[in-house]
């Protein structure tokens, strides 16, 4: 087939192609040619272009920050206290969703469950804001049983614990779905088989439904991995204060802080550009895991 | 189905259901005391009294907040953003994944896409030289700042392209001999083979754009710009009086108590509105992932 009676049958697809590569190339590529502002003294009225360079100048201030191991320290604490959290209830939500026999019951309970996952964290963060103040439901509910105020968002101590629980609260009923599928894969026959051989029924939960879902729980594993940065920007933007900053900041809301507020672009660039390059890092070692030991690819 | 008889069974059973109908109440919790207090009496609702039901029950509350233009304001440039950037989305998803659901012999350099796609997904410029791109392009305070540097969701491509590979090879053969380009395939055999994936992925641009609110944080520099859940940031987390294009007095007034509350269930309203139509579609949008050749 030469060059010319291929391309009059696949013309279209290069066509159809071509505002996807221009969109991507304008809005992901370009900005990575961006990222030399972290080796530069980046000023907007110089641009890119004419911006002097720093050579590695905006890394070593960064490194020798304080803050530095501050926040990246609360980043990977929150993040990896995340992912533990939402896995390990979600497959013990999922096991006794799995166990509710009455179907009726079971919908009802994953539709309430669910729900908080498609909300924002506006919408939540302004829940969270409202019920947990020092005058709001759940501090006159302490009162009242004896208890004293706590500055559930404000103070150093429970800060993290607060963002945690309410990561917990919007994602955990949505992790169930992946292992929930996993399970009514599971062939019934082996569940009979056994009750036939005198298995009771937590035997079989252990012995054939806790080995039905493991592929799943090691995929998810693995794929958590990805996410070890990620500790959610969104909410800790919404729910964190200065008071807080000790415990709460995280890489993206520093970057958030001084690169679009306080307009330090260069010193922000390099902080973002630290993250990306971990970041990548994590994920295509993540995929790299999910493949070899579940089978999984992406493409 | 295997009976299960013993008394132990039927208790675990028992604290089974108990503890799964508590952990739900539990979820739902919360909102059910903001809806309660969107309700609620503006004096009993400002000095806590209110529980999870409403007290000297009122709908002033949800007046008060229909009537404000400046939510309103916000309110309709959110619905514009969701119509013109799903549809963006969805026409780029398409056009984008036929193309890679081919082979690399029918279409050559497929494999140069698709390492083009990944990456740019794998890979993050970050957020202050994609801010100074948005910038540069001298979209600051424009929908397309909202629409453009998202409109292709190439995560969403590659569940498409899965999805489009899972489409029997036959039906395009018998049309590519009766002489259909790419274009009619695409049109009339792809998508309508391809509608409950669309479905999905269209719910998940619909709700992704309707929640999105850092993008109009940074990219509005004037408020007045703003989209619903940006708006509403300003109210429930950030009262910030000083904040150009709003009307203070306005912003004073949305911020009691009882009317934030009023706001927050009018953002989620949307949303409980396509979540039936969701729910019955995201359990197959996680399965289109699984989808392989």
């Amino acid at each position: 087939m030469t060059f010319k009676q291929y391309m009059k049958r696949a013309w279209p697809l290069y066509i159809m192609i071509a505002p996807g590569v221009v969109f991507v190339l304008l809005f992901r590529y370009y900005p990575m040619y961006g990222i030399v502002i972290a080796f530069q003294d980046y000023s907007l009225a110089k641009g890119f272009l004419n911006s002097p360079w720093v050579g590695w100048e905006n890394f070593e201030r960064l490194f020798a920050f304080a803050e530095f191991g501050r926040f990246l320290g609360n980043t990977v604490l929150i993040a990896v206290a995340k992912i533990v959290a939402d896995q390990i209830g979600a497959v013990i939500l999922a096991l006794l969703l799995n166990e509710a026999r009455i179907i009726l019951f079971r919908r009802a309970i994953q539709t309430l469950i669910y729900l908080p996952h498609f909300l924002s964290w506006i919408v939540l963060g302004g829940i969270l804001l409202d019920i947990l103040a020092p005058f709001g439901i759940l501090n006159q509910a302490i009162v009242n049983l004896g208890g004293e105020r706590q500055l559930f968002l404000g103070s150093n101590s429970w800060f993290r614990g607060t963002v945690i629980l309410s990561g917990f609260w919007k994602n955990v009923g949505f992790s169930t779905i992946v292992y929930l599928a996993a399970l009514t894969a599971i062939n019934p026959t082996l569940h009979e088989a056994a009750a036939i051989d005198g298995a009771g029924r937590f035997r079989r939960i252990w012995h054939i439904t806790l080995p039905g879902i493991r592929p799943t729980i090691v995929l998810l594993a693995a794929l958590s991995l990805g996410d070890v940065l990620q500790a959610g920007f969104e909410q800790i933007l919404t729910l964190y204060s200065p008071a807080v900053y000790r415990t709460g900041d995280i890489i993206d809301t520093y970057v958030y802080r001084h690169g679009i507020v306080s307009a330090q672009y260069s010193l922000a660039g390099a902080v973002g550009l630290f993250k990306s390059f971990i970041g990548f890092f994590l994920i295509v070692s993540s995929y790299y895991l999910a493949d070899r030991y579940a089978g999984y690819r992406i493409l | 189905m295997i009976r299960e008889s013993g008394w132990f069974s039927r208790l675990f059973d028992s604290f089974n259901y108990v503890f799964l109908a508590l952990f739900a109440l539990l979820c739902l919790a919360p909102m059910v005391h903001i809806f309660a207090v969107s309700l609620s009496g503006r004096a009993p609702a400002t000095a806590g009294f209110v529980s999870f039901w409403p007290i000297d029950f009122t709908l002033e509350n949800y007046q008060e907040v229909i009537g404000s233009r400046t939510f309103l304001r916000s309110f309709f440039i959110s619905v514009a953003r969701v119509l013109t950037g799903t549809s963006l989305n969805m026409v780029l998803i398409i056009l984008t994944a036929y193309p890679l659901s081919k082979t690399p012999r029918a279409f050559k350099g497929r494999t140069i896409f698709i390492w083009f796609f990944v990456f740019a997904m794998l890979f993050d410029g970050g957020l202050i030289p994609t801010f100074l791109v948005v910038r540069g392009l001298g979209l600051l305070n424009t929908l397309g700042a909202l629409i453009l540097p998202n409109a292709v969701p190439i995560f969403s491509v590659i569940l498409m392209m899965n999805f489009f590979r899972s489409v029997p090879k036959e039906l395009e053969e018998s049309a590519v001999i009766d002489g259909a380009s790419h274009w009619r395939v695409l049109w009339h055999i792809y998508i309508p083979l391809s509608l409950p994936a669309i479905a999905t992925l269209t719910l998940f641009a619909a709700v992704n754009h309707w929640n999105a609110w850092f993008d109009g944080l940074i990219y509005m520099t004037d408020a007045a710009n703003y989209p619903m859940q940006t708006f509403l940031r300003t109210i429930v987390v950030e009262l910030d009086l000083t904040n150009v294009g709003i009307d203070p007095r306005d912003l004073q007034r949305l911020s009691d108590r009882a009317i934030r509350g009023a706001q927050i269930i009018v953002a989620t309203v949307p949303i409980l509105v396509v979540y039936p139509f969701l729910q019955r579609y995201f359990i197959s949008g996680i399965k289109l992932g699984a989808v392989k050749e």
